[in-house]
């Protein structure tokens, strides 16, 4: 395997790649799951798909912009989608969910869209649906690069806020910081890691990479620090075995990285009980 | 002005729609005080600290926090509150007790700027004050009612307010530990130096230990120390109560019923 990174570009790429997301997705999730946003992560990702259809659909109609990587196009929907539920979610003050399926049906809808329009699946496609191993190139490489330096630099430098707001919202808001501005920048974050790692784990699996690995950390951790770290060793070893496995046996790596995920909340809350009744 | 009064409040009134829920209010906090402000349910009391901690936009009147109307008031970690909604949080969250008083410096800190040793003291102080220091690493969710209303004073109090604001902190606090949750109170506001504004619906359990006592029914009834108070009867304070409730029908003949 390692004669064989070391051989290939394109695994380089994958791996890497891979370990940047399994180190931002959890870390990022563990707020999301903390404040109870799961699903908004499932809305951004669909919102995602159909700007990757859209940039995949327009770099093949019109030649001029054949260079677009639809990855970008990807960002800037799921950037767009995140303003959308912060805006319908003021708009349905008692029914906030109410914006996720709004957005996530939206999103499916305008993809589907686009994909007709492009002529149906093509593999280019089913890679973003269920990530790959083969796809990622070095352009992408960098952009992930870009995109979880900023993100680690801004939970470094916001953590207490972002705590704070994730553990009382009322408490962050009446002690007077800045809590709508950060709440603001937390889901830009969260629309851009997740058109980031849908090159490895594919859209339609991106937010179980955000929340089973904090699933997992939570059952064990002492602390909100701990269960950061815990999810993102969680989520690194699913990574990187999810990212071997589909590699030797020819999967889409979404898949097995989801299964690893699981496997390794099973074991947790197994070793959990064992622990307790020993 | 008076100097050595950390809140004043001056004329306020205050109504949802067409429903007075404060009128023309007077009261004020001394420095030092033990205030317990008192009330029935749906007496405007939370609606008052709402304006207080500005929550809530003042209309009629003017609040001054330290000398200073509320409007231009910026230092707002000199005033620590501890709601009565902190029973309610989610439990689940994986916070130890060492991080969630540590929150409490957020504002205090500012924008990137993280602990260093002078806060990690401060936050070790703040949770020893609450007599709460042998469960610093335990999470949150693992305590009972009262322990986790402890960790939220200290979290209250770890910027060093000079006021700590308390709305019905007992509401998850078993009835055996009451008391001696009073008695830390005692302590913060005699020891520590902190004033004291604590609301609630009960005056009998708070009698023997606050300085002050405010009685409040949409209006002020009674406004005064404790000694003051104690030379009230039971008949005074039914009075009292009983007369407010009456001067809300008479404000009201164009509605049914109020409430």
């Amino acid at each position: 395997m390692i004669e064989a990174i070391g051989q290939y570009e394109f695994l380089q790429n994958a791996f890497l790649t891979g370990m940047i997301i399994g180190v931002i997705a959890p870390l990022l999730g563990a707020f999301i799951v903390v404040r109870r946003l799961s699903l908004i992560a499932d809305a951004l990702s669909h919102v995602t798909l159909a700007g990757i259809a859209a940039g995949l659909y327009f770099g093949q109609t019109f030649t001029f912009l054949a260079w677009l990587n639809p990855m970008y196009s990807g960002m800037v929907f799921s950037v767009i989608g995140s303003l959308f539920i912060e805006r319908l979610r003021t708009v349905y003050k008692h029914y906030q969910e109410l914006a996720i399926p709004i957005i996530l049906s939206g999103g499916i809808g305008i993809g589907v869209i686009f994909i007709s329009l492009a002529d149906g699946f093509n593999t280019d496609l089913f890679s973003y649906l269920f990530g790959s191993v083969s796809a990622v190139s070095r352009e992408d490489l960098w952009l992930i690069c870009i995109v979880s330096v900023v993100v680690m630099a801004t939970v470094y430098l916001l953590y207490k806020e972002l705590f704070l707001l994730s553990f009382d919202e009322e408490h962050a808001k009446a002690s007077g910081i800045p809590a709508k501005s950060i709440h603001f920048i937390f889901i830009i974050l969260v629309a851009l890691v997740i058109a980031a790692s849908m090159r490895i784990v594919g859209v339609l699996l991106v937010s179980a990479l955000m929340t089973l690995p904090v699933a997992a950390s939570m059952r064990m951790a002492k602390g909100f620090k701990q269960t950061i770290a815990y999810s993102v060793l969680f989520g690194e070893i699913a990574v990187i075995t999810g990212l071997i496995s589909a590699f030797y046996l020819d999967l889409a790596p979404g898949g097995t990285i989801v299964v690893a995920s699981i496997l390794i909340l099973l074991l947790v809350i197994a070793a959990k009980k064992f622990v307790k009744a020993g | 002005m008076n100097p050595s009064s950390v809140i004043e409040i001056k004329n306020v009134s205050y109504r949802y729609d067409r429903d007075n829920v404060l009128e023309n209010i007077q009261l004020s906090v001394p420095k030092g005080a033990f205030l317990g402000l008192v009330g029935p349910n749906g007496s405007g009391k939370s609606t008052l600290l709402k304006l207080i901690l500005g929550l809530l936009k003042v209309k009629e009147g003017e609040i001054l926090l330290f000398g200073t109307p509320q409007k231009n008031f910026k230092n707002w970690d000199r005033i620590g509150f501890v709601s009565q909604k902190a029973n309610s949080f989610n439990t689940g969250f994986p916070a130890t007790v060492y991080e969630v008083v540590a929150s409490g410096l957020t504002k205090k800190l500012g924008l990137f700027r993280l602990p260093g040793s002078k806060e990690k003291q401060a936050i070790k102080a703040a949770v020893a004050a609450v007599g709460m220091e042998q469960f610093l690493t335990r999470n949150i969710g693992e305590l009972s009612g009262g322990q986790q209303q402890r960790v939220f004073i200290a979290r209250a109090i770890v910027s060093k307010p000079d006021i700590l604001i308390l709305d019905e902190p007992t509401v998850g606090v078993d009835s055996k530990n009451v008391e001696s949750f009073y008695e830390m109170l005692s302590y913060l506001n005699k020891k520590m130096g902190i004033t004291l504004l604590l609301v609630t619906h009960d005056i009998g359990i708070i009698s023997d230990k606050v300085t002050h006592v405010a009685c409040l029914n949409k209006y002020l009834h009674f406004h005064g120390s404790m000694k003051q108070f104690e030379t009230l009867n039971e008949d005074d304070l039914s009075a009292l109560y009983g007369h407010g409730i009456h001067l809300l029908d008479h404000h009201h003949d164009h509605q049914e019923a109020d409430i």
